[in-house]
C-alpha cells in the first residue's frame, strides 16, 4: 500500500558532514558497485564508450560555491541521494503500490516487480532521488543498502551502507535518527544538522551538517611583501634607469 | 518538465473525450440513433486513444492493471480507476441513445459526475506535486475541467454551453499563466534552501556531479524552448479559446464548428506543451538551472 504509515519505529537514515567531504566521488562508485552487482535490477550505463556517457546512479556528489560577504569564498562538496522522508511524496503518488514506506525502519524501498515506469514519482521528489534505469525500465532509488545492514553473511563493520563504508574521510554517518541517544542523532544536536529543502514539507529523515567556520589568516597586506621593485634605484642602476627613461 | 508527446496527446484527447461524456451524459440534448453512435462512437474513440498514448509512456505497459490498486493515496490510480469507472457505467446509456432511441438518464447523469471527476484526477496528478511549483495551484484543475468541458461542448455541439466555456477557458488559461509565473518564488526553494547553506552567503554550483547528460535532466530540467513562452501563450489562448469563441458567436454552421475545433484542439496542444515545458521541477536548482 502507497499510504504511508503514521509511524516508523526506527527512522535508519544519513548524516552527511558537508565539512568533512572532500568531493572524491568514492561513495558514488561504491554505491554503483554494491548495487549492481547485489539486489534489484543492475545500474544500467547508456553509451558507455561512447561520445555521449550515461548512467543510473543513486548517490552524486555536486559541489557548490558559497559566497560570503565577510570572509573568503567556500566550496563545499555536496553528497545527494533519497533522504527516507517521513512525508513521502514519491510514495503516495505511486499508483501500484510499488514504493512504500517500511513500517520498522522508515526505509523507502521500490518492489520493481510492481513498478510500471510511470516516473511520477521522480517527479514528486524534489531532490532528485529517484532515477528510472534506462536498460530495467523501473525507478532506482537508494535502498540504504537494505542487503547490507541485516546481512549476517557480512562481517559486522560492513553491515553499513556502502557508502558509509567507504567514505575516507568519515564523512558519512549512519544510525538510527528516531532515536535522540543515538550517535548521528547527538551529532545532529551538536553541529546543528539541518534538513534539504525544508518548505517541501517532506520531513527528510537524512541531516546534513554545516561546513564550520573557516580559519582567517591574521598576517599583515601580502600583496605588499610580493613587490620586490625598490622605489628608486641609486649608483649605477639608477643612471640607466634615468636615461633610459629619457629616451 | 519534459514535454513529452504522449502525455501532450494524452491529457488533450481524453480530456476532450471525458468533456464529451460529460455532456451526452447529462443528456441536455440527447442524440439517438446514428448521431448517438457518432458522439459516442467519438468520445469512446477519444478517452481510447489518450489512454493508450499515456500507456506508450510507461516503461512497463504489460504491468498496467496494478496501477488500478492504490486510489487510497495516488491520484494517477484514482484516474485510472474512474476512467474506467466512467466509460463503463456510460456503456449501457451510450447503447440504448444508439439502438433503444432513449438514453438511461440515471446512468448517464452517474457517467457524467464520473467523467467530470475523471477530468479532475488528472490535473490532480500534476497540482499535487509540490517540487513543480507552478502547477501545484488550484489554477491548473479549472484549466483542465474548463478545456474539457469547453471541448466537449463543441462537440457535442453545445453551441451557446461551448461559447462560454471558451470565455471562461481563455480567463483561467491567463490565470494560470500569472499564478503560475508567481509560484516558483512563492514555494520558497532556492539553491539555499536546496543546499541548506544558503544562511552563510551566495550559494552556486561550482561543479556538476556529472559531465553528461542523466535521467534527471532530460526529464525534469527542460530549459529549451522557452524563449518563444510569451508568443506561444498568444497563440494557444486566440487558437485555443478567443477564435472558437468568435465562430460560434458567428451564425452557425457544420464549417465553423468543425474550424473552432480543429482551432481549438491545436491551441490546447500548444497550451499543453507549454503546460510541462514551462514548469520547472525544483531538483533543478541542484544543477544551477531552473
Amino acid at each position: 500500500m502507497t499510504s504511508l504509515p503514521a509511524k516508523t519505529t526506527r527512522k535508519l537514515g544519513l548524516v552527511i558532514d558537508l565539512d568533512t567531504c572532500v568531493g572524491c566521488h568514492a561513495c558514488v562508485i561504491s554505491c554503483k558497485g554494491w548495487n549492481t552487482e547485489n539486489y534489484g535490477a543492475a545500474l544500467s550505463d547508456m553509451d558507455a564508450y561512447g561520445a555521449n556517457p550515461e548512467g543510473t546512479f543513486l548517490n552524486r556528489v555536486h559541489t557548490f560555491e558559497v559566497t560570503r560577504d565577510a570572509a573568503p569564498p567556500m566550496v563545499v562538496h555536496f553528497p545527494k541521494s533519497c533522504l527516507h522522508c517521513d512525508d513521502a511524496p514519491c510514495v503516495t503518488v505511486c499508483p501500484t503500490g510499488a514504493s512504500y514506506k517500511r513500517t520498522e525502519d522508515g526505509i523507502v524501498l521500490v518492489n520493481e516487480t510492481d513498478c510500471i515506469g510511470c516516473g511520477l514519482c521522480a517527479w514528486a521528489c524534489p531532490y532528485g532521488a529517484r532515477e528510472m534505469d534506462a536498460a530495467a525500465k523501473v525507478m532506482k532509488k537508494c535502498t540504504l543498502c537494505v542487503d547490507r545492514i541485516y546481512n549476517e553473511n557480512l562481517a559486522p563493520e560492513d553491515r553499513e551502507p556502502a557508502c558509509v563504508r567507504t567514505c575516507p574521510s568519515g564523512a558519512r554517518h549512519f544510525g538510527d535518527l528516531g532515536d535522540p541517544g543515538s550517535a548521528v542523532s547527538r551529532l545532529v544536536t551538536e553541529r546543528g544538522g539541518f534538513d534539504l529543502m525544508p518548505e517541501q514539507g517532506t520531513q527528510p529523515v537524512n541531516k546534513y551538517l554545516p561546513p564550520r567556520g573557516r580559519d582567517m589568516l591574521q598576517a599583515p597586506d601580502l600583496a605588499s611583501l610580493c613587490d620586490t621593485t625598490p622605489e628608486t634605484a641609486t649608483g649605477f642602476l639608477g643612471w640607466l634607469d634615468r636615461a633610459l627613461e629619457k629616451l | 518538465m519534459h514535454p513529452a508527446p504522449s502525455l501532450i496527446l494524452f491529457t488533450v484527447l481524453s480530456g476532450l473525450g471525458f468533456g464529451l461524456l460529460v455532456w451526452l451524459g447529462l443528456g441536455l440534448r440527447a442524440p439517438t440513433g446514428l448521431a448517438a453512435f457518432i458522439l459516442f462512437g467519438l468520445a469512446y474513440a477519444l478517452t481510447g486513444a489518450g489512454l493508450i498514448a499515456a500507456a506508450f509512456h510507461l516503461g512497463h505497459p504489460e504491468r498496467a492493471l496494478k496501477a488500478f490498486t492504490q486510489w487510497r493515496s495516488s491520484w494517477l490510480s484514482r484516474e485510472a480507476v474512474l476512467a474506467v469507472a466512467t466509460l463503463l457505467v456510460m456503456a449501457p446509456h451510450a447503447a440504448a441513445s444508439v439502438f433503444l432511441g432513449n438514453g438511461v438518464p440515471v446512468l448517464g447523469w452517474a457517467g457524467a459526475v464520473l467523467a467530470l471527476t475523471t477530468i479532475f484526477a488528472t490535473a490532480m496528478i500534476y497540482a499535487q506535486i509540490r517540487a513543480v511549483p507552478r502547477w501545484h495551484h488550484s489554477s491548473t484543475p479549472v484549466v483542465f475541467l474548463l478545456a474539457a468541458l469547453a471541448g466537449g461542448a463543441l462537440l457535442a455541439g453545445q453551441v451557446t454551453l461551448a461559447l462560454w466555456g471558451m470565455l471562461a477557458l481563455s480567463l483561467a488559461m491567463v490565470a494560470h499563466w500569472v499564478a503560475g509565473d508567481r509560484q516558483f518564488r512563492a514555494s520558497g526553494s532556492s539553491t539555499g534552501t536546496a543546499t541548506g547553506l544558503g544562511s552563510l552567503g551566495r550559494v552556486r554550483l561550482l561543479e556538476p556531479p556529472h559531465s553528461g547528460r542523466n535521467y534527471l535532466l532530460r526529464e525534469m530540467v527542460h530549459v529549451v524552448g522557452r524563449k518563444h513562452a510569451h508568443k506561444l501563450r498568444l497563440i494557444a489562448l486566440a487558437l485555443g479559446a478567443l477564435l472558437p469563441a468568435l465562430l460560434l458567436l458567428l451564425p452557425v454552421s457544420y464549417i465553423s464548428v468543425a474550424v473552432a475545433l480543429m482551432a481549438h484542439i491545436a491551441g490546447m496542444l500548444v497550451q499543453r506543451w507549454l503546460f510541462f515545458a514551462e514548469a520547472e521541477h525544483v531538483v533543478g536548482l541542484y544543477y544551477g538551472k531552473r
